[in-house]
């Protein structure tokens, strides 16, 4: 446990510092936001139609944002080995890497989104469907950016390769959190998307952790 | 990388030093002493006091393995790196200062890693050693960057954890423990 | 066959088996093909623009079956630690993306008569795209990690991710249909289909698997040779160090 905090303390630390980059994907994703009306179109209407899209696809990218950080650097400085020698397993390893890359980046943007999205025309009443679809699929998010992230590790660009794995992997999240936001703004029942949402998340949780630790354990030979 | 009849055996006080040409397989094989690569066919026992045979779990726990990168993060200050690798190791925290201080880095203590020297980093490594008191020390190359004093700082170090019933391999291109048996390796490969 | 899980004893096997395999695929898919567009009577809506259904479903139910066999081979290659079911998941990938691009080309070619369109974003016709992503992924992978046996390990997690992942991601895209009222589609509802038409599919779809095994075979033959080579450079440049 004293591992698990030293190492999920330290990860968020890392991220707040210089170089650490934590509102990177925070600031990329009121970007994209803010960057659809002048590609679209300032119709109401329109944008109003665009966004639960537009909300999801930016927070899908922004989480890719900060991902090469969470296993490569600790490949590269020989940490990883200290952790693989730990009594930590190295499930909880991924898990505390998922929680501080989840902390820094997908509820920065939980917390940005409802304030952002005004400028795409999102009903009042409708701000809270997005702020849930995106506290419940972020963290599916991040899981599965971990597992790309640990199976792309020690890859010369890198970068490109783990948008390459993730993004279609994380498509599911895409679907059903835009599918809320779309069911509350055309008047019908979000929670059976928000329900799918959760359930995507929580199979991510195990699959990509299991995931994650076994490319950690294996990552060199 | 393959081993070929490659045969020894370290007891307790006594230091193996692995010589040989580049790609012989001396970071390999302490990596597979570490308990971080698995060796494809052959046997590594690890004996206890009573020679009883210990198990991986318990082996990776037994030792400190310190190889040519630094475990330095450029944003994080020296002091915090070494409480971040006590927490890891399950160390006791209180050691962190004396470990600076046997390691000649206490003054460094605030500094971030972005703006210490190489001979610096590798010595926030090797004070990994002193933060607890582990029986096997598996060192790659553990002289470089260091300059004369901390040589012989390292040097005491390995006497006095010797003296204390540890047991040490390591990888040196230079000579290192000169009166230490050494297993040459570029033969069996 | 254990013994042919000893890649030597495979290499031999495979070597015999190949021509076998391409020429009954070939047979096989030169049967079907002549039932198919000549014998088959033309579809009582569509007339002959349906007869590009022999290519399109076995291309599609391929694109399936070829990722399915990558994952029994790359689960078989964690649990066993057997290096035969990395090479054969890897030599299977390339072929199961030209089937789903096939599958995805025939069935823009058949959209166009039928829907008027080149692309609908039709649920079958979506997650076909989702899964070429997912082999583009995997080779992406295995061409990025130079060193063969980290590759392998690492290739090996993400095809199971993908195995576990694509049935979910096909139920997303179903349920993103039903919520977006999406294009009717045609159905090939296999048990209404004359006989007369269901057989040259069904030649064609054994054609193309028995085709794709030889593929499978001489792919992974030189997979394991030129892994053979580079050992020897390896043993050679170190001989010489």
């Amino acid at each position: 446990m004293r591992a698990f905090t030293a190492l999920l303390l330290r990860d968020i630390v890392l991220s707040l510092r210089s170089g650490g980059g934590a509102w990177l994907g925070a600031g990329f994703f009121v970007l994209i936001i803010a960057l659809a009306p002048l590609g679209l179109g300032p119709e109401p209407a329109l944008l109003k139609s665009a966004a639960p899209g537009l909300i999801w696809i930016a927070a899908l990218l922004a989480t890719l944002l900060g991902l090469e950080r969470v296993i490569e650097p600790d490949l590269q400085d020989g940490t990883l080995d200290l952790l693989r020698m730990s009594a930590l397993p190295l499930e909880f390893v991924v898990l505390a890497k998922v929680l501080a890359h989840w902390l820094t980046n997908g509820l920065v943007i939980c917390v940005l989104a409802p304030l952002v999205s005004p400028m795409l025309f999102v009903d009042a009443k409708a701000l809270w469907v997005v702020a849930a679809s995106l506290l419940l699929g972020t963290p599916g998010l991040s899981f599965i950016g971990t597992a790309g992230a640990a199976v792309s590790a020690g890859v010369r660009r890198g970068g490109v390769l783990l948008a390459l794995i993730v993004l279609p992997l994380n498509i599911p999240a895409l679907i059903f959190g835009a599918g809320a936001i779309n069911a509350v703004q055309h008047g019908s029942d979000p929670r059976q998307a928000l329900l799918l949402l959760a359930a995507f998340s929580l199979i991510a949780a195990v699959v990509a952790s299991l995931a994650a630790a076994a490319a950690l354990r294996l990552n060199e030979d | 990388m393959v081993f070929r009849g490659l045969s020894f055996d370290v007891d307790a006080g006594n230091a193996l030093v692995l010589v040989g040409p580049n790609g012989s397989g001396k970071t390999t094989l302490l990596r597979i002493l570490a308990g971080l690569l698995t060796a494809t066919i052959g046997r590594l026992q690890f004996f206890s006091d009573d020679r009883a045979q210990v198990s991986d779990d318990t082996r990776d726990q037994s030792a400190h393995f310190v190889a040519h990168s630094d475990t330095v993060k450029s944003s994080l200050t020296v002091k915090e790196t070494l409480r971040f690798h006590a927490d890891i190791l399950g160390a006791d925290r209180t050691r962190v200062q004396s470990a600076m201080e046997t390691w000649d880095i206490a003054r460094l203590g605030d500094l971030p890693g972005a703006l210490l020297s190489a001979g610096q980093r590798r010595r926030v490594a090797l004070a990994r050693l002193s933060l607890q008191d582990r029986p096997i020390w598996l060192l790659d190359e553990p002289l470089i960057a260091l300059d004369r004093s901390v040589r012989a700082r390292l040097h005491d170090v390995c006497a006095d954890h010797r003296a204390a019933g540890g047991l040490i391999v390591a990888a040196s291109h230079e000579p290192f423990l000169e009166d230490a048996a050494t297993l040459e390796l570029g033969a069996h490969a | 066959m254990l013994h042919y899980a000893n890649p030597q004893n495979f290499l031999n096997l495979a070597r015999r088996l190949t021509p076998w395999f391409f020429g009954a695929g070939i047979a096989m898919i030169a049967v079907g093909t002549y039932l198919g567009l000549v014998i088959a009577p033309p579809d009582y809506q569509q007339g002959d623009a349906f007869r590009i259904i022999y290519v399109h479903v076995p291309a599609a139910w391929m694109s399936l079956f070829v990722y399915g066999s990558m994952a029994v081979a790359s689960a078989s290659a964690f649990i066993f630690k057997h290096p035969l079911g990395d090479v054969a998941a890897k030599a299977a990938a390339p072929a199961g993306a030209v089937f789903t691009a096939l599958a995805l080309a025939t069935g823009m070619l058949w959209g166009k008569p039928m829907w008027g369109t080149w692309w609908v974003w039709d649920g079958r016709l979506t997650s076909e795209l989702i899964l070429l992503f997912i082999y583009i992924a995997y080779i992406a992978l295995w061409d990025a990690i130079d060193e063969p046996t980290r590759a392998a390990r690492m290739a090996r997690i993400l095809c199971l991710v993908g195995a576990i992942n694509v049935p979910i991601i096909h139920f997303s895209v179903e349920w993103w249909q039903t919520l977006h009222q999406g294009v009717t589609v045609f159905r090939t509802d296999g048990p209404q289909m004359p006989a007369s038409m269901l057989t040259p599919l069904l030649i064609m779809a054994l054609g193309y698997t028995v085709f794709f095994v030889g593929l499978l075979f001489v792919r992974m033959r030189t997979e394991i040779l030129a892994r053979r080579l580079r050992t020897l450079r390896l043993n050679i440049e170190g001989a010489f160090a």
